[in-house]
């Protein structure tokens, strides 16, 4: 089994006694590009802001061996976890290749910090390659296209050595062309790494998720592959209210296949 | 002609030294949002470090060049002990750390006047810095001259770390996203500190150059500290180089004003066109602006 594993247990999140994350237990192996789906509130952007560090929360997430709670933000991210948030969120006034340069020179000393260093990396340049931007490595990120930013996110957690990736909403507000290339440049990322994606985009979900996990009301809901989770009917109680539905109903919101 | 002349030089000499005392401020509390009202204290510090200096090396030449890295770093560590002590504990607090830093300026006020005495001081300077320089049938003070150069300098020196070092990159990326610097691995907190380290650092620098427009005293930083706020805020929070414009502005209009009324008068006159400005512009001479959707 690989080493590189990303295992929540009993992880939990209140905020003044709200709970939005309710115990939940989670493992995403390597080479799995797993989607949380589920409703608003779900608690789904609030499960990676725990593991990224940026909310408090109790329980044990680890990742590769080790604990993540309770250390800084930017010791996690040093530690191979990498994250992208809802709205695009890039530095907007540095350029394509700064963003990227600031993600991939993080552990840099502080007299390394002071000199001006010449020429592109190639892990920057790979980066960029990888996500189509190199044509732009001199735009200020904030007029980039909105696909374009998440696409740059994307890419300054590849030159990060991200090996566990938690994407949010990836392709909110994306035309489908860039869905479907973003699809793929998730796939193909996945193959090395574990990639967690938290998406409302059901047919996005339905194309690329290699497994899927249901949260609704902070609990894990659901999880297994794309079909399993649409037949599940708790699933489409929570996506479609109490009572029983037809295949119809489910198919119009869940989509084909259920 | 005479009078364009010197009016003109005189408002960019006022400027330059606005510019120098606000220089830092534009980093601490334009691009951090610190509100640092020690900062005029940190000032008087590297007067006072000037002053030091040419005590134990003698020689006004030499001691002046020596004063300004020792003043750098006099500044720097004031503000790095000021940030690390009180600041990060009130940040998103602003007005607990305007009453905080305050109390902090009257401290170090108090401190100067035990250390060394009520009266003010002189630090005089190089034979090569005083007299005249004769360009054209005017004359212009050497110490003037050099001051206006070091305000440049500094400027230039500053955008360039900023725009081109890693570690200037990082400064900018906290200040746009901090959330975001974090996730990609950067320490904020150590990038705080680094900026406080260089604005405070620029404060004791712009000491220095005040021993050179008379002698200095334990109230050297409140005359300062007013002017470098409002130069920071006309400019636009957060722009160098508004901070720079507005400062050579302000030199400008207040020679001017100054030149047909009184000091006095020109201060009020000043503000109320400041006021004036800020009714139109709210958000000073540059904004920022991008296609961010959050």
């Amino acid at each position: 089994m690989n080493a590189d594993y990303l295992e929540l247990t009993d992880l939990t999140v209140s905020f003044d006694g709200f709970v939005a994350v309710d115990h939940v237990d989670l493992t995403v192996l390597q080479g799995d590009l797993r989607f949380l789906i589920g409703p608003n509130g779900a608690g789904k952007t609030t499960l990676i802001d725990a593991v990224s560090g940026l909310v408090p929360a109790t329980g044990r997430a680890e990742f590769g061996g080790q604990d993540l709670l309770g250390r800084k933000v930017h010791r996690i991210a040093r530690m191979g976890v990498g994250r992208t948030f809802q709205t695009a969120t890039v530095f907007e006034e540095l350029s394509v290749l700064q963003n990227l340069d600031i993600a991939a020179g993080s552990g840099r000393s502080a007299w390394t910090l002071l000199r001006r260093r010449r020429g592109v990396p190639p892990s920057v340049a790979e980066a960029m390659e990888t996500v189509g931007l190199t044509e732009l490595a001199d735009t200020p990120a904030g007029i980039l296209a909105h696909g374009q930013k998440q696409w740059l996110e994307i890419g300054m957690l590849l030159v990060q050595d991200a090996r566990l990736l938690m994407l949010d909403e990836p392709v909110a507000g994306m035309s489908g062309e860039e869905k479907e290339q973003t699809g793929h440049l998730l796939r193909r990322i996945s193959a090395d790494t574990t990639v967690v994606v938290v998406e409302h985009d059901m047919d996005f979900m339905r194309a690329f998720a290699k497994s899927v996990t249901v949260l609704h009301a902070g609990k894990v809901l659901s999880e297994g592959s794309v079909a399993q989770v649409q037949a599940d009917p708790l699933v489409q109680e929570v996506y479609l209210g109490p009572g029983s539905h037809t295949a119809e109903e489910a198919a119009i919101v869940l989509g084909e296949g259920v | 002609m005479d009078v364009l002349v010197t009016q003109v030089f005189n408002g960019l000499s006022g400027g330059s030294i606005l510019l120098l005392a606000a220089l830092g401020l534009a980093l601490t509390f334009g691009q951090m949002g610190v509100i640092n009202m020690a900062h005029g204290e940190f000032i008087m510090a590297g007067a006072y470090t000037a002053f030091v200096m040419q005590q134990v090396l003698g020689a006004a030449g030499l001691s002046l060049l020596v004063s300004l890295p020792m003043a750098f770093l006099v500044g720097g560590l004031l503000g790095v002990l000021l940030e690390a002590t009180l600041l990060r504990r009130m940040y998103h607090r602003p007005l607990d750390t305007l009453l905080v830093t305050w109390g902090v300026s009257l401290i170090l006020q108090q401190l100067a006047r035990d250390v060394f005495g009520t009266a003010g001081v002189d630090v005089p300077a190089p034979g090569w810095l005083s007299g005249p320089v004769e360009v054209l049938g005017f004359s212009f003070p050497r110490s003037r001259l050099f001051i206006l150069a070091l305000a440049i300098a500094a400027v230039v020196a500053l955008s360039l770390a900023l725009r081109l070092t890693p570690l200037g990159r990082r400064i900018r990326a906290t200040v746009q996203n901090r959330q975001l610097a974090e996730s990609s691995g950067i320490s904020t907190r150590r990038t705080d500190v680094l900026t406080f380290f260089i604005g405070s650092g620029l404060a004791g620098v712009a000491g220095v150059v005040l021993t050179l427009m008379g002698s200095i005293s334990s109230n050297l930083g409140t005359s300062y500290i007013v002017d470098a706020f409002l130069v920071v805020i006309v400019g636009g929070i957060g722009q160098i180089k508004g901070a720079v414009i507005a400062a050579f502005v302000l030199g400008t209009v207040q020679s001017w004003v100054e030149y047909s009324t009184t000091a006095s008068i020109a201060k009020v006159i000043l503000l109320a066109l400041v006021v004036a400005f800020l009714q139109a512009r709210p958000q000073g001479i540059f904004q920022v602006r991008t296609r961010s959707l959050a």
